[in-house]
């Protein structure tokens, strides 16, 4: 374990998070290698979103150790985060849709008229327009509301937005959720460019098993808080991970049921 | 990077702009009408030339002063409104800081303090009073229409217990009052000054950039990074601070303070303005230019009607019809805009 600490971008150990009394986490220990595509499944409110939001310095873990590089951190802020190389692009993609969409992407990190405090939205507007050309992104124009955009551009801004800033941990929540089949193709194909250039590592949520086994190197399922199952995508199948939720959830209704068969 | 890894299929922004024959003058016309402040501009001019074909004294120069004495204190409380509504919040309290601001500054100067040093002594005070409201609603979550609330007759009874209920004359420096709001039409200057600061800060800024974000989505705004609680507090003491400046200079015009100077009614003016020129009072939305206009339009209607010789209880109706009107306009025109461009 020690000699493959060095190519481990994230480790934890024992995180656990409260949300009064839902215990959302309940000591997740995992790790993400660098270059690798890591899937993270797991039913419903299984705490995907809030690990995710945790790594990201959203929210603070009650317990537990965070390491980035082998060294261990303390996640305070978003903006820590990102300083180390971390981009979420969160379930809600954190779009604002009164907004342009080059202000999107350079929300939190505008560029200014130095040594004037005001904005530089011709170099923004450029910027933006340049890279999501680059990327392929089909929009009408960088200027655009982003609340006129489908779901699909929608999401291909978040994570434009999140590569764009050199992410080398790139955290995604669910971002073929809510997406028809040819949108979700392209969000593929683009998590698969970013996988083949190698520059960043990713840990990728997403509850088509099919999906994750075909884009992911491995595969992380979390249940009751903790990580239940941590295979190579190639050792483990559709099959057995829906066995392995649906076991859960057999024993979840036998549980609810036994009380009043037993009276 | 692959070619087109990303193309979504493109969104129709806009309908398909009367492709056979396209009339110029609907073009001109819905191009204009898609601009923000477009409505309320109509409206203005629309109401100047009724009044004024009613009443050849509108734009003489004697009422043009009344009038923009008229518009100048509300439109400075409304460019603090415009702010605080973009972030999703509401002061209620800014009348009464309008109200205590001048008292701050006089007692400063009786006590022996130069005129100007008072007045920052006032702003200061007002900026407490928003950072105070700022605090009570991001930190204790309490609503800010229920906060400010609070304000509102906690600041008027200290106001009243200062100044024992009494009004009092305005100190007098000569220039400074003069500069200050005295001269005629140094206040409209002054709040023609801070519509298009608040302007650029709107909408040049990062500051600003902030705040629309997280009045349209602040689980979204924080999630990146942007500081909401922050945004929230820095702008009620904001618009604490320009209720309280706007107080000021009212008091050096007319050269006298009153504790009961201001209060809710040119709040609800401020605010009415506000919403008037566009603002949502759904947070995301809104333009300081437009609240300038807004408020322009309630103080238009207000003057000509008094020149008209309304009565002052026919008045206050048609004021208030005219509000809903100009509301409804508002929020139809959007919808419209908005169906538009689907
Ligand atoms: N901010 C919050 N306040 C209270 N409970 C929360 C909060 N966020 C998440 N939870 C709870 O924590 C559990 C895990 O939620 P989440 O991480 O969103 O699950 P997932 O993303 O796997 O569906 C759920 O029971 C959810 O209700
Ligand atoms: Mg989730």
């Amino acid at each position: 374990m020690s000699e493959s600490t060095t190519t481990e971008v994230i480790r934890t150990e024992g995180l656990v998070k409260r949300f009064g009394a839902v215990t959302a986490l309940n000591g997740v220990s995992l790790y993400l290698r660098q270059g690798e595509v890591l899937g993270l499944v797991g039913d419903n409110g299984a705490g995907k979103s809030t690990l995710i939001k945790i790594l990201t310095g959203f929210l603070q873990p009650d317990e537990g150790r965070i390491f980035i590089d082998g060294r261990e951190v303390r996640l305070r802020s978003v903006s820590y985060a990102r300083s180390l190389g971390i981009e979420t692009v969160y379930q809600d993609l954190a779009l604002v849709n009164e907004l342009s969409v080059y202000h999107n992407m350079f929300l939190k990190r505008e560029t200014l008229l130095n040594p004037l405090p005001l904005l530089n939205n011709w170099r923004m507007r450029r910027l933006a327009r340049e890279y999501l050309e680059s990327m392929g992104v089909n929009i009408p124009s960088v200027d655009t509301e982003v609340a006129q955009l489908s779901g699909g551009q929608r999401q291909s801004i978040a994570i434009a937005r999140a590569v764009y800033s050199r992410a080398r941990i790139l955290l995604l929540d669910e971002p073929l959720a809510a997406m028809g089949a040819k949108e979700g193709s392209l969000i593929m194909n683009l998590i698969r460019t970013l996988k083949n250039e190698g520059q960043v590592s990713i840990i990728m949520i997403a509850h088509n098993y099919a999906q994750v086994l075909e884009i992911c190197d491995r595969v992380n399922l979390l249940q009751h808080g903790r990580i239940a199952l941590d295979k190579p995508a190639g050792q483990t199948s559709v099959e057995e991970l829906t066995e392995l939720v649906m076991r859960e959830y057999r024993v979840g209704a036998n549980q609810r049921q036994q009380p009043l068969a037993g009276r | 990077m692959a070619e087109n890894v990303l193309s979504a299929p493109p969104v129709q922004t806009e309908p398909e702009p009367t492709p056979e024959r396209p009339n110029p003058w609907l073009r001109v016309a819905r191009l204009f009408l898609r601009q923000r402040e477009a409505s309320i501009v109509v409206v203005a001019i629309a109401l100047i030339i009724y009044f004024q074909f009613s009443n050849q004294a509108f734009l003489s120069t004697q009422n043009i002063r009344t009038l923009s004495q008229f518009v100048a204190a509300t439109a400075i409380i409304s460019a603090g409104e415009v702010m605080l509504l973009i972030c999703g919040e509401i002061d209620l309290s800014v009348g009464q800081v309008y109200a205590l601001a001048p008292f701050i500054m006089y007692f400063a100067n009786q006590a022996g303090l130069p005129l100007l040093v008072g007045l920052i002594l006032g702003l200061i005070v007002c900026a407490l009073v928003g950072l105070f409201n700022g605090l009570i609603t991001v930190m204790l979550k309490v609503p800010s229409f229920i906060t400010t609330l609070g304000t509102l007759f906690l600041i008027n009874g200290l106001t009243l217990t200062i100044s024992q209920g009494f009004p009092v004359l305005t100190p007098s420096e000569g220039l400074i009052n003069e500069i200050l709001g005295h001269a005629s039409y140094s206040e409209i200057i002054w709040a023609i000054a801070i519509t298009i600061v608040m302007q650029v800060v709107l909408s040049w800024t990062r500051w600003g950039l902030h705040t629309v974000a997280t009045g349209g989505n602040l689980l979204g705004a924080s999630e990146v990074g942007v500081n909401v609680a922050r945004i929230k507090i820095g702008n009620f003491m904001l618009c604490s601070v320009l209720g309280g400046f706007a107080g000021i200079l009212e008091a050096f015009r007319i050269t006298s303070i009153d504790p009961l100077a201001g209060g809710t009614d040119i709040m609800f003016m401020a605010v009415a303005g506000a919403v008037i020129g566009g603002t949502a009072l759904t947070g995301g939305l809104g333009t300081i230019v437009g609240a300038f206009l807004g408020t322009l339009v309630l103080s238009i209607l207000r003057d000509g009607f008094t020149l008209l010789g309304v009565s002052a209880f026919t008045f206050d109706i048609i004021l208030g019809a005219a509000i809903l009107v100009a509301m409804i306009l508002n929020v139809r025109l959007r919808l419209w805009r908005e169906a538009g461009r689907e």
